[in-house]
């Protein structure tokens, strides 16, 4: 009783609210246009309005606040009696006979004829509106249902799913892709005509435009259609089974026949390797001139082959479903798909077979022979790196064939055949995401996923590296190079440092960061004179990260980051230095290398700067890399390091060497003898790096380093960069870096 | 008192917007529960449900009653639509492997220079034989690339032409080109004759007319079009960022009426005259003048203030409407100009759309949302515009750059098909190098390419096979062959040693060789031609390969310092001496050099360690002209090695320290000597660079300044911390 007096004083008085506030609105807007000036010529007169509004305002507020607080327990009441819901209670609609038909569907449908795309419309995050027309239950004139099976658990699992996800929106006039809630994965269960004119009844319908219909088993004897033989006109459809014939490319959607042992069995994943039998064929309504090549197969090669059929002498009930039978000896299926290297899937009635599902989830290699199949999710999987697809015609070749394969790609086969089921065939909620993702993809194809997030499993989705700079690209030699010089306050330093560099002929810019605000760079006239511009930047804060940013000042892709206090390097070095970038551009190319070792005793990873005859990093205190890692750098850094570094004023460099190193996957290059890097009168990284505590810091750099990649991505090599005649004997004038190594 | 107003106004407006905030959000999150769905979930149903598949029809029954499978496959092949297993006949390509055969060109038919560039592509590849009996696919001497009938191109009276053929049979195993087809004002995709069940390979194919599986969509390419080699992407660096002065950009034809007008007559919409430019001129066929509308004038003007060069090589996108047909030259230019493609052709089956993930490498629009492009290609972040301009260099230099790049991908992709079970894999055909210098018959695990490791994030094996070139009688015990073999046994990677025996006197008893803790293979060589030594011989099973000359002077150190540095670089070939190549512009030809100089482009294979697989590459796809000319001259097999792996990665060799003493002792050796000392064999070697640089279409060899040491070579410390420590010893 109160609830009911206290809605409607709520509805009265919103409906106030929004009357009055329109008129508001409109007033506002009115003088808003007109600018303040008017707002002073305003009469006595108006005051009286303005009590009005402010109570009403005022009331407003008080009915919003209520309005907040009660329908909770409205709301609540609702989903309370949504729990309990029943098929049944679904509303009844009743076809009349003469209800239109939809035309078959048109084969020549692609996304840009048939499928309207300003529905989905630009939005920032590329995804597409699902909507789900809510249950009805279909009946003829008779009050016969269309469907004898009415909602499958199957289709009912696929919706449910399709809503709990980003796609799902329940707002029709948004939506962008339409699923009627007509169940139509098997066509077995449908009556055709009746089903057709269920979906032209559909409220948004419109020719078929943007609906998308799911089925996995489609036609029915004698022919057995490779899709789903009921009229739909311009519907997408997500099939299983479909042939070159029928699957319209780029529109319809390819999708396994889900197997509804997925959910019953639970079959652990096995390591990958060699099986007790070789193949293995499992299907029970194998066509007898197959069964017989088959059975040839099986008497060339003996043991290798295992020809498993349905059992006769067990009764014929639904545990026999999980059973195959060789000769009277008894197998559970499909268990023992698990103990072969290769599973044949072969055409049955149907092209789609839910023996795939049930093989890929044994992680056991299917063997299909089913020509002009359309293999699920075609379209974004690459089966060749899961299967093995031979023409029927070569059934007879099938061993030799399958014998022919390395054993390191049957291995690759099976763990990517287990991948296959777990990511896209395991559940029917697996299914409908795929199909979707496709579409949206399709949509907004230039946010589509990649290759290599559809295809890699994710072990190696871990290991692997894809290298952002990926092009074999020797950059020409002309732009030149931009040096980096961070400096603080040695001023004399950093001139002899700018003095020796403007040396080297590819020089094209100078950059001095100047990271200390307390004090000012000296005045231009005090600079020494270079040939090439010379550009100082004065930073914000003294952080080490500044030198690492892709200042736009930088205009070439080469980038030399030299500390204020290197200046032993010869200009036939560093010119040197310049050239090997130019050949390993993806690469950070330095003089002093250092290495990381495993310390055994300790269990954790130590810096090393001893003469070794390994290096895993080079220091940034002079190292040319490409632009391209300052970006890296400053915007992508994981974790929290890019801010660690600052905080300790340490080890910017061996962050870098992971950054390049885990991304590229590639080593550095030292280049160049070793040198005593020091200086008469400053210390240099080498002064440093003897010190034990600095030493210690850098050890517990890499180990914190390590822990955010979650991984050692250093490399080590063996190997440094020399000029090609370094040493050799022959004539140093003729040689092109002849300063080079001396001290 | 106007103060207080004005602050009640404030107030008032103030609250307005609050309650506007609170009343209107509800009520829209509420809609749909007004109408007549009042759940805004799928609901959870708590009755039983069936499922969709009843437990005993999971397989079908009735089917074994049925007629024959082979009936049930063939049932589609009277259609006109084909597909492979209905329209071509695998039988063909069986015994013979996949062979190509060309009609023989008859005197006094037309053929167009770019259809002649097509058939010597053929005639040049590996697949081509001139025995009809032995071919699996047939390609037509008549001109079908331009099916245009206004053209003057164009061949008449082609229906009866084709139906003479001999060998037609209504087209089965046949492969047509064309790059245009249909006229003004339809512009159909009829060729004017009956194809019967060929195969096409057409430009501006669409998605409606393609057969999948069966059809192949080519490129259009111009005349001009370089039958082999081609020119490299404009890409010389990678610039960051990767924003270029232009966003988008387009210069071309605008046609007033009639098919495909539409888009391009929509583009002034788009065009901001700063950063997207998107120009087109009325000026163009006999009678524009007559057709002109408003726009035209302003966009002739606007037309011939930019260059369409400067444009291309300025923008960070490229746009590529349809033109009268699907396809156009914007395409290829943009792909070439490392100018991000936007497609803008709806139902353009893409080039090679079959095996070329497109996405990677270009933007593809919708006609229809025109409008929406540039917002669209704004979107598109820094990092996936410098790999998508990486991946168009890489396409075009692996597929498009030339008429021979573009028919071998077309062969290589039926090829695919026939042989389907040993097809390449997606990532074959979209990762570097490219499919047609991955061969899946090398193997179907892409760890056994030298291309892949980094991508499956697994390392090529510890182990490596040499093999010894023998071509002198064992003598004496004092030959270097046995020195040799001792000190690559002792190495701690040396799997195995195979010695080819490529000498005329017969094979010397077991005994002789020396005892190794490796096995050491003697195989001996069927024809003893140069060529065998790079042949893929089953016996060699690790991934690295060291190939060596008999008389070749190395110690255990030097070797397994050189294998530590192939593990990093097993793409690339990495050994000691190195030679180099320059162009002679005097006589306008390469010039070849053994001197000393301070950079590289070849390591001899004398002593040198590669990847298995370019064994199988030597032999498989290298032309028999060439690998015949090598052996004849028994000489310059090193320099085709080398040419074939910087064709393939478009990279230097690496050579690695050697001791001093090497070329020294190797000049002083009797039968290297012998062949060094020859006048002749450097002439050859001149000789043998010029005919592989005209083959390869181009120069694939490229320059190094670097050599790999130790990284404490020569150092100034004792020696006994350094690794590697023999080869500074003399």
């Amino acid at each position: 009783m109160c609830m009911c007096r206290c809605s409607s004083v709520l509805f009265v008085s919103s409906a106030v609210g929004l009357a009055l506030e329109r008129l508001i609105m409109c007033a506002s807007v009115k003088y808003g246009s007109r600018g303040p000036a008017l707002i002073p010529r305003m009469k006595t007169k108006h005051r009286i309005y303005y009590i009005t509004l402010f109570s009403v305002v005022l009331l407003g507020l008080i009915a919003t606040g209520m309005f907040q607080f009660w329908p909770h327990s409205i709301e609540s009441s609702a989903e309370w009696s949504l729990d309990r819901r029943s098929v049944h209670d679904a509303p009844l609609v009743r076809i009349p006979m003469s209800s239109p038909i939809p035309e078959r569907g048109d084969l020549s449908c692609r996304m840009h004829t048939c499928f309207d795309v300003y529905r989905c419309g630009y939005n920032p995050k590329n995804k597409i509106k699902v909507f789900i027309y809510p249950l009805q239950r279909f009946v003829d004139e008779v009050g016969v249902p269309i469907s004898s099976t009415g909602l499958s658990r199957e289709y009912n699992d696929l919706l449910s799913a399709i809503s709990d996800s980003d796609f799902y929106t329940d707002d029709v006039t948004r939506a962008c892709l339409f699923i009627p809630s007509i169940d139509v994965l098997n066509q077995n269960s449908l009556r055709i005509r009746e089903t057709a004119q269920a979906l032209a009844m559909l409220p948004r319908w419109d020719k078929g435009m943007n609906h998308l219909l799911f089925n996995m088993l489609p036609g029915g004897p004698p022919d057995y259609n490779t899709a789903l033989d009921v009229p739909r006109d311009r519907a997408l459809l997500a099939g299983g089974g479909f042939s070159t014939w029928t699957y319209r490319q780029g529109y319809d959607v390819s999708i396994p026949v889900y197997s509804p042992l997925s959910a019953e069995v639970d079959l652990p994943e096995r390591q990958p390797g060699p099986r007790r039998y070789f193949i293995l064929s499992s299907q029970t309504a194998i066509h007898r001139e197959y069964r017989v090549e088959l059975e040839r197969l099986k008497e060339e090669n003996g043991e290798a082959l295992l020809l498993l059929d349905k059992c006769s002498n067990l009764s014929q009930d639904l545990a026999s479903v999980r059973k195959r039978c060789y000769k009277g000896q008894v197998y559970d299926y499909p268990q023992i798909l698990q103990e072969s290297s290769f599973c044949v899937v072969l055409r049955g009635a149907r092209l789609g077979q839910a023996t795939l599902s049930d093989v890929l989830q044994a992680g056991c290699v299917p063997v299909i022979m089913a020509d002009s199949y359309i293999l699920p999710f075609s379209e974004v999987l690459d089966w060749k790196r899961a299967s093995v697809v031979i023409p029927e015609e070569k059934l007879p070749e099938m061993y030799t064939i399958l014998k022919s394969i390395p054993h390191r790609q049957v291995e690759e086969m099976q763990r990517q055949a287990r991948w296959f089921w777990e990511a896209y065939f395991s559940s029917m909620k697996a299914i409908g995401m795929t199909t979707l993702q496709i579409i949206n993809d399709r949509i907004y194809p230039y946010a589509a996923r990649t290759y290599e997030e559809w295809n890699n499993p994710s072990v190696v989705k871990w290991s692997s590296v894809n290298s952002p700079l990926f092009l074999p690209l020797i950059p020409p030699r002309s732009p030149g190079f931009t040096a980096v010089v961070l400096t603080y306050d040695r001023i004399e330093s950093l001139f002899r440092v700018i003095t020796e560099i403007s040396k080297v002929p590819s020089l094209a810019k100078l950059l001095v960061v100047w990271n200390n605000q307390n004090k000012s760079p000296p005045e231009e006239s005090l600079w020494p004179k270079v040939t090439v511009p010379l550009k100082v930047v004065r930073t914000k804060e003294n952080k080490l990260s500044n030198r690492f940013f892709p200042f736009d000042e930088i205009e070439t892709e080469a980038v030399l980051a030299i500390d204020d206090d290197i200046i032993m390097l010869t200009s036939d070095e560093l010119q040197f230095g310049y050239e090997v970038w130019r050949e390993f551009p993806d690469r950070l190319v330095g003089y002093p290398g250092r290495l990381h070792l495993w310390d055994h005793e300790m269990g954790k990873w130590k810096y090393e700067s001893e003469w070794t005859n390994e290096v895993s990093m080079v220091l940034t205190g002079a190292a040319f890399y490409h632009k391209y890692f300052n970006y890296l750098y400053t915007y992508k850094m994981p974790g929290d390091i890019k801010n660690w570094v600052d905080a300790h004023m340490n080890c910017e460099d061996i962050a870098m060497n992971f950054l390049v190193a885990n991304i590229t996957g590639k080593a550095p290059i030292k280049v160049t003898p070793r040198k005593k890097f020091k200086c008469p009168e400053c210390t240099a990284i080498d002064g440093l790096s003897l010190d034990q505590t600095h030493m210690v810091e850098r050890s517990e750099c890499i180990n914190k380093f390590a822990s955010v990649f979650g991984t050692m991505p250093l490399k080590v090599v063996e190997h440094r960069a020399d000029p090609v005649l370094y040493k050799d004997d022959f004539p140093e004038k003729l040689k092109s870096f002849p300063n080079i190594g001396s001290l | 008192m106007q103060a207080k107003k004005r602050y009640l106004i404030l107030f008032s407006a103030g609250v307005c917007l609050i309650l506007l905030f609170y009343l209107q959000g509800p009520a829209s999150r509420r809609t749909p529960n007004r109408g007549d769905d009042p759940h805004p979930h799928w609901p959870h149903f708590s009755d039983p449900l069936r499922a969709f598949i009843p437990w005993d029809q999971t397989e079908t029954e009735d089917y074994n009653v049925r007629v024959s499978p082979r009936h049930k496959r063939d049932d589609n092949s009277g259609a006109y639509k084909c597909r492979m297993d209905s329209c071509f006949d695998f039988s063909l390509c069986g015994s013979n492997g996949f062979k190509v055969y060309v009609y023989p060109q008859q005197k006094g038919e037309k053929i167009s220079e770019s259809y002649r560039n097509i058939l010597s592509s053929i005639e040049s590849s590996r697949f081509y034989t001139s025995d009809p009996g032995q071919a699996c696919l047939f390609v037509l001497n008549l001109d079908t690339l331009d099916r245009d009938q206004l053209s003057p191109q164009y061949v008449h009276n082609l229906k009866t032409k084709i139906q003479n053929l001999n060998l037609w049979n209504n087209g089965r195993n046949h492969l047509i080109f064309n790059l245009y087809s249909g006229t003004w004002p339809d512009y159909t995709e009829d060729l004017g004759f009956e194809i019967g069940q060929a195969m096409l390979a057409k430009a501006s194919i669409s998605t409606e007319n393609f057969r999948p599986d069966f059809d192949i969509s080519i490129p259009l390419f111009s005349k001009d079009h370089p039958r082999t080699g081609g020119d490299r992407g404009y890409l010389k660096y990678n610039t960051i960022p990767p924003f270029r002065k232009y966003v988008l950009v387009f210069k071309g034809k605008r046609y007033l009426t009639g098919i495909g007008s539409d888009t391009r007559n929509a583009l002034h919409h788009v065009h901001n005259a700063e950063d997207v430019v998107l120009l087109t001129t009325c000026k163009h066929g006999k009678d524009w003048q007559k057709h002109k509308d408003a726009r035209c004038d302003k966009d002739n003007a606007e037309y011939d203030r930019y260059d369409y060069k400067e444009m291309l090589h300025n923008s960070t996108f490229c746009l590529v409407p349809r033109g009268r047909r699907l396809g156009s030259f914007r395409f290829l230019e943009a792909l070439q100009a490392a100018c991000v493609p936007v497609m803008l052709s709806n139902g353009w089956e893409l080039p090679f759309s079959e095996i070329i993930d497109w996405h990677t490498a270009a933007v593809i629009g919708d006609e229809r949302l025109l409008l929406q492009i540039p917002s669209t290609v704004r979107s598109i972040h820094q990092d996936r515009i410098l790999s998508l301009r990486q991946q168009t260099q890489f396409l075009w230099e692996a597929y498009f750059s030339s008429v021979e790049k573009i028919v071998l991908t077309t062969l290589e992709i039926i090829q695919d098909r026939v042989l389907q079970h040993n097809a390449r894999s997606t990532l074959m055909w979209n990762r570097l190098p490219g499919g047609l210098f991955t061969l899946p018959q090398f193997s179907s695990y892409l760890g056994d390419f030298p291309f892949f490791y980094s991508v499956l994030g697994v390392k090529p094996q510890q182990k490596f096979t040499a093999v010894i070139h023998a071509v002198t009688p064992l003598v004496s015990q004092s030959q270097p062959i046995f020195k040799l073999l001792v000190a690559v046994a002792k190495s701690q990677y040396c799997a195995q040693i195979i010695v080819l025996w490529n000498c005329d006197k017969p094979l010397p008893a077991k005994h002789r060789w020396p005892a190794t803790s490796v096995p050491v293979i003697v195989i001996e060589g069927e024809s003893k031609v140069m060529s065998s030594r790079f042949l893929p011989y089953d016996n060699i099973r690790t991934d690295a390969v060291l190939s060596l000359d008999e008389d070749t002077v190395l110690s255990t150190t030097e070797v397994d310092f050189a294998f530590t540095v192939w593990q990093i670089f097993p793409e690339r070939i990495v050994g000691y001496p190195a030679r180099s190549h320059f162009w002679d512009s005097n006589k306008e030809r390469w010039g070849y050099t053994s001197k000393w100089t301070n950079d590289y482009s070849m390591v001899l294979t004398g002593a040198a360690f590669y990847h298995r697989y370019y064994n199988y590459l030597y032999t498989q796809y290298l032309p028999g002209s060439l690998k015949s000319m090598v052996d004849q001259l028994s000489n310059c097999e090193d320099i085709l090695m080398n040419f074939l792996v910087s064709a393939v990665t478009k990279m230097p060799p690496i050579k690695v320290t050697q001791k001093k003493q090497y070329k020294e002792t190797m000049m002083g050796q009797t039968s290297r000597a012998s062949r060094w000392a020859d006048p002749d064999h450097f002439a050859q070697r001149q000789m043998c660079m010029n005919k592989f640089a005209s083959w390869f279409g181009t120069m694939p060899l490229v320059h190094s300044q670097m050599r790999l040491d130790p990284v404490l070579f020569k150092d100034q410390v004792s020696i006994l911390r350094k690794k590697y420590r023999d080869i500074e010893r003399l």
